[in-house]
């Protein structure tokens, strides 16, 4: 059976980890590939890297880190961040990414999607969705949350998928840091107007929170970052934990 | 031991080098006739769409080669769709190595099929030390049926032949470069063989 995924996310500024990690037994918490190492060998299933540096040399800096990281660790991982053009992905994918995930770009530019998809396969293409509500309706924003679009989050979400993206991550803005659990309701409907799997992020804080969005949110992986990172919860743990509310996890 | 992975530009080889690396082993990548027929082992990988894949072997002329060669080969993800008779994927002829017509999930499961599956009913020397229902990592929209040459099956939507083999050559719809230690055991596996 097919398991539901855990995510560790990692944001990255100019090749290194940041938000304090606070992950024992690491030499140096602010190297993604020794905390990437660290995660693949504790139960996480998948990885996203998501860049958020803003130097003219940060294309070069992350296409290196991918090639470190694609050499030290066996599991699957995401990177994205500032990602706009097919030469973009073409360097990524090369140096070991399995995928890419693309925000502001592919809501600029919808037809990079239809691009990335025809060049590189829907499997190797994320696209992440930030939103919020805004008088009862979810309107995707954009720089992390800061510039509300005039796209609603499921007409969008649809869009994306017909243009050939192969999976959603979906952050809410309500949810995200508030560590209340993750925005369910907009899962189960995205889960339920879309045939792609959807990646629930924004609003772990306990380990309920990853049942409920699992069962009730119909997510099919979950993300997190704060709650692995300070080890306020353990992946092994947690995957025990789904498993005796029967959803299946690799162990 | 000469590992070549076979080079013709579809798909995501570095971490396919990157996992033998880890196994203390150089591998070569290669588009050359002579030199993949001269390797101890073959590698041939593919991932994206199968008729632009195919359309880009046969640039290389190596789909006349890989047919041929008679030391272990093993095709990964799209590598081993393309070892198929046919895929529906772009209407696409394959190698005709295994005799099964690779085919799409229906839409009463999400496609593409993302994540970590069990692997069951293990045959084959290649599998056998490996534990039934260990995880391995899948991305595919496209599945071979359950046939004859099935040495392993996984579930989704239905049960489908997630590796095959034919005498020397080998196929597996997972990625074992992908798949923590048990996807490095099976490539440990494919090096003995």
């Amino acid at each position: 059976m097919l398991t539901k995924r855990i995510i560790p996310c990692l944001d990255i500024k100019n090749g290194r980890t940041v938000k304090g990690v606070n992950f024992v037994a690491l030499r140096d918490a602010g190297d993604p590939v020794e905390l990437a190492a660290k995660y693949a060998e504790t139960g996480a299933d998948e990885l996203v890297f998501l860049d958020i540096s803003a130097t003219e040399e940060r294309r070069k800096t992350l296409a290196d880190l991918v090639l470190r990281v694609a050499e030290k660790i066996n599991i699957p991982f995401t990177v994205g961040g500032g990602i706009s053009s097919v030469e973009d992905v073409d360097v990524l994918l090369q140096n070991g990414a399995d995928k890419v995930s693309i925000n502001s770009s592919a809501v600029k530019n919808p037809q990079l999607i239809n691009e990335l998809a025809a060049k590189f396969g829907s499997q190797c293409v994320v696209v992440a969705i930030d939103a919020k509500q805004i008088n009862g309706k979810w309107t995707v924003h954009l720089v992390g949350g800061k510039v509300p679009t005039e796209l609603d989050l499921f007409e969008w979400a649809q869009e994306v998928e017909q243009r050939g993206a192969g999976e959603i991550l979906f952050t809410s803005m309500d949810h995200d840091g508030t560590k209340n659990g993750f925005a369910d309701e907009a899962l189960a409907k995205l889960s339920e107007l879309l045939n792609i799997p959807i990646i629930a992020s924004g609003g772990a804080g306990k380990m309920h929170h990853f049942t409920d969005t699992f069962i009730n949110g119909k997510a099919d992986a979950a993300l997190a970052a704060s709650v692995f990172h300070f080890h306020e919860i353990d992946i092994l743990e947690l995957k025990l934990e789904l498993k005796n509310k029967n959803i299946p996890v690799r162990i | 031991m000469k590992l070549v992975i076979i080079n013709y530009g579809a798909g995501n080889i570095q971490s396919i080098k990157f996992a033998f690396k880890r196994l203390g082993i150089d591998a070569v990548l290669s588009d050359d006739a002579e030199e993949i027929k001269a390797a101890d082992k073959v590698i041939f990988p593919g991932v994206g769409e199968a008729s632009s894949a195919m359309a880009k072997l046969k640039a290389t002329g190596l789909d006349k080669i890989i047919p041929t060669l008679k030391q272990p080969v093993l095709g990964i993800c799209l590598g081993m769709q393309l070892m198929c008779n046919h895929s529906t994927e772009g209407d696409t002829t394959g190698l005709g190595i295994f005799n099964v017509d690779v085919i799409k999930f229906s839409k009463e499961v999400k496609v593409p099929q993302i994540g970590w599956n069990e692997i069951t009913n293990l045959q084959s020397e290649f599998l056998t030390s490996i534990p039934e229902n260990s995880h391995m990592y899948l991305v595919h929209s496209f599945y071979a049926p359950k046939c004859a040459e099935m040495i392993a099956t996984t579930h989704y939507e239905l049960d489908y032949a997630s590796a095959l083999q034919k005498e020397n050559f080998y196929g597996v719809q997972f990625h074992p470069e992908k798949s923590g230690v048990v996807g490095e055991q099976i490539l440990k596996n494919f090096l003995s063989l």
